[in-house]
């Protein structure tokens, strides 16, 4: 167990520059994700902390220990990757056996381990076949009890369930949380999925071009969005964003644009002061806006078209327009709506978000 | 429709194979037949009334015979072996060091290093053999099996390297990877993971450098003089032909001797040999 500190972490390739000063303090036990977008880095940065990648500039500590100039082996570390890395060769006892071969235990020792982490993830019955007579699901479990037999002080997965159907892959994510509750390792966790990200970390890191964009719990990422970025990659459909003008009409703030016209929340009235006359991006989550009833407040609501019908069984997505603002709402199944219907919408005061169009930064 | 279908199957499957089947297996039947054929049908007239050319209805092993008394064959055949056996071996470790350097290592000038191996593989012994001499001279290997051990490398190495680095691109590089977070040093990767997986790669370098050095016939017959130090392939063109008499049936014994090995060593691995050129298998 061990908390893993990275450093002003920086890597460069010939041309590239794919981790720009990363500054991530992983706790004892702590389950992190780092999530973005294909070539954010998030990858780079697993792998630098699993020694495959050299460090450009920074520091890298596991433990106590400075690892940067550390093979990997020496790392004490457990990788789960993508495609698997089973070792074809092999059987899966042998797979899961090879780490702890390789580190000199005493048999008895490697069959108790071994026995014992087939056992957690139930492929006690798989031990003897080769990884090319597994299925994908299998084939992971054996990955994930590879890694786990070495109870190694921090555990780091590569997009491990990418290569699985939907369906497993939700019975997976599922298992490596229940997992992770029972093993209280410390874990890092790579995906480019936003979900798994949400579903697993204890905190997550939101990393885009090498940055580091928000760290923070599910709830808070998804809540308070530190940009623009953030808030569209969080969340599934992603947040609706229009283009407004902040206006003083009779003393209050009012977002405005064509078509779509609403005050600006009291909570957020005071940050938005400076903005007067200067346009900002409105961001709102497609289920914080709701079909208008008598009872909403004119100053929050606003007409729409409804452009096309998504009925999902538990939920219904609109996809609307307001003027020339496309957006998303996430409505209740019981709505009767149908293309080219109009529809007032109201909005959730305190669940509006505003961003600085130059900075992109949370307002 | 079927019809048709079974028609154009003829066409363009059946009488192509066929063709090619049995031109490429002629020259082999024509090297046993003749093997086989006593030598007063071998040197009949074209015209003579009872010639049969395709056929003998007198077989006999008296060119077999006379090949393993009256010449060294024997001592050819081992030759040979000794000599493409511990070539192929230098090759085979060489390449295999080099073609995994090449696939996987990060190091300047790596493509540039990988392509004048190869383009070295391009020059042609026929040009390479006089340089070459010069050098076996300077360390009196001449006439010695090391002149060929020492110098089949020269076109055996770039060979496998080139083979087997495109062995060691398919092999997902995760699986070392993994072995080296598992405990592995690099080195330990490479021999207790990659090389593993890239037996029928390895192997089907190991056959065709065989093959090439047992065949070999440029620098065997420059590098090598006297009539027990020389190869089969040597041996049988220039200790079988004197003047301008051919003894066809030793020739042909010797040349079916000759081929034997080559052709058990084929048929037994074909099929890593086949998995070794098409890609390997998926981790």
């Amino acid at each position: 167990m061990a908390q893993v500190m990275m450093k002003d972490l920086n890597k460069k390739y010939d041309e590239v520059h794919a981790v720009k000063d990363v500054n991530l303090h992983i706790r004892d036990k702590e389950f992190v994700v780092l999530v973005g977008p294909s070539g954010c880095g998030k990858s780079t940065t697993l792998r630098m902390v699993a020694g495959l990648e050299e460090i450009t500039a920074g520091e890298i500590t596991i433990g106590d220990r400075v690892v940067n100039d550390l093979p990997p082996k020496d790392r004490d570390i457990a990788m789960v990757f993508q495609n698997y890395a089973l070792y074809p060769h092999m059987t899966v006892y042998d797979n899961m056996a090879f780490g702890l071969k390789m580190r000199k235990f005493p048999k008895t020792e490697i069959a108790k381990r071994v026995g014992d982490a087939a056992e957690i993830l139930g492929i006690q019955e798989l031990l003897k076949r080769k990884p090319r007579q597994l299925s994908g699901g299998q084939r992971q479990r054996v990955a994930v009890g590879r890694a786990i037999v070495r109870h190694p002080q921090v555990f780091l997965f590569d997009e491990p369930l990418s290569n699985l159907d939907a369906k497993l892959r939700v019975q997976m994510r599922v298992e490596l949380k229940r997992l992770h509750e029972r093993l209280e390792t410390t874990a890092i966790y790579v995906t480019h999925d936003q979900v798994e990200a949400m579903t697993l970390g204890d905190r997550v890191v939101v990393m885009k071009d090498g940055w580091i964009q928000q760290v923070g719990e599910p709830l808070e990422l998804y809540s308070r969005p530190a940009n623009r970025f953030v808030a569209g990659f969080i969340g599934s459909p992603s947040m609706n964003f229009v283009e407004t003008t902040i206006a003083d009409v009779n003393g209050g703030l009012w977002a405005d644009t064509a078509g779509l016209r609403v005050k600006v929340p009291p909570a957020s009235a005071a940050r938005l002061g400076p903005y007067k006359g200067q346009k900002v991006t409105l961001g709102i989550r497609p289920e914080d806006l709701r079909v208008a009833s008598g009872a909403d407040s004119a100053d929050y609501s606003f007409d729409t078209v409804v452009e096309v019908v998504e009925p999902l069984g538990s939920e219904i997505l609109l996809d609307l327009k307001a003027g020339p603002n496309v957006m998303v709402a996430r409505v209740d199944p019981t709505v009767r709506v149908k293309h080219q219907d109009k529809m007032r919408l109201s909005l959730h005061p305190e669940r509006v978000h505003f961003f600085d169009n130059k900075t992109e930064l949370a307002i | 429709m079927v019809i048709e279908r079974r028609w154009k199957k003829w066409v363009y499957f059946y009488i192509p194979l066929t063709i090619f089947v049995i031109g490429t297996l002629f020259p082999f039947y024509w090297m046993l037949v003749t093997a086989i054929r006593p030598d007063a049908e071998l040197y009949r007239s074209w015209r003579a009334v009872n010639n049969a050319p395709f056929w003998t209805l007198q077989p006999t092993l008296e060119h077999f015979r006379d090949l393993m008394a009256k010449t060294t064959f024997p001592r050819w055949l081992w030759n040979t072996f000794f000599i493409a056996v511990i070539s192929t071996s230098i090759s085979l470790a060489c390449g295999l060091l080099a073609g995994y350097a090449l696939a996987r290592l990060k190091f300047p000038m790596a493509g540039t290093l990988g392509t004048s191996i190869f383009v070295t593989y391009l020059v042609p012994p026929t040009l390479l053999f006089i340089p070459l001499a010069d050098i076996i001279r300077d360390f009196q290997l001449g006439n010695t099996p090391w002149a060929l051990i020492l110098t089949y490398p020269t076109f055996l190495i770039p060979f496998c390297t080139w083979l087997l680095m495109g062995y060691f691109k398919t092999i997902p590089k995760e699986l070392e990877e993994c072995a080296r977070i598992d405990g592995a040093t690099r080195f330990g990767a490479m021999v207790r993971i990659i090389f593993p997986i890239a037996v029928p790669g390895i192997l089907s370098a190991g056959i065709f450098a065989f093959t090439l050095s047992w065949n070999e016939f440029i620098y065997a017959l420059i590098f090598l003089s006297s009539p027990e130090r020389k190869t089969v392939p040597v041996g049988v063109v220039s200790e079988l032909i004197r003047g301008d008499i051919y003894f066809w049936g030793q020739l042909m014994a010797g040349a079916l001797l000759g081929s034997i090995p080559v052709a058990l060593v084929y048929s037994f691995f074909v099929e890593y040999y086949v998995t070794g050129l098409t890609g390997s298998v998926k981790g």
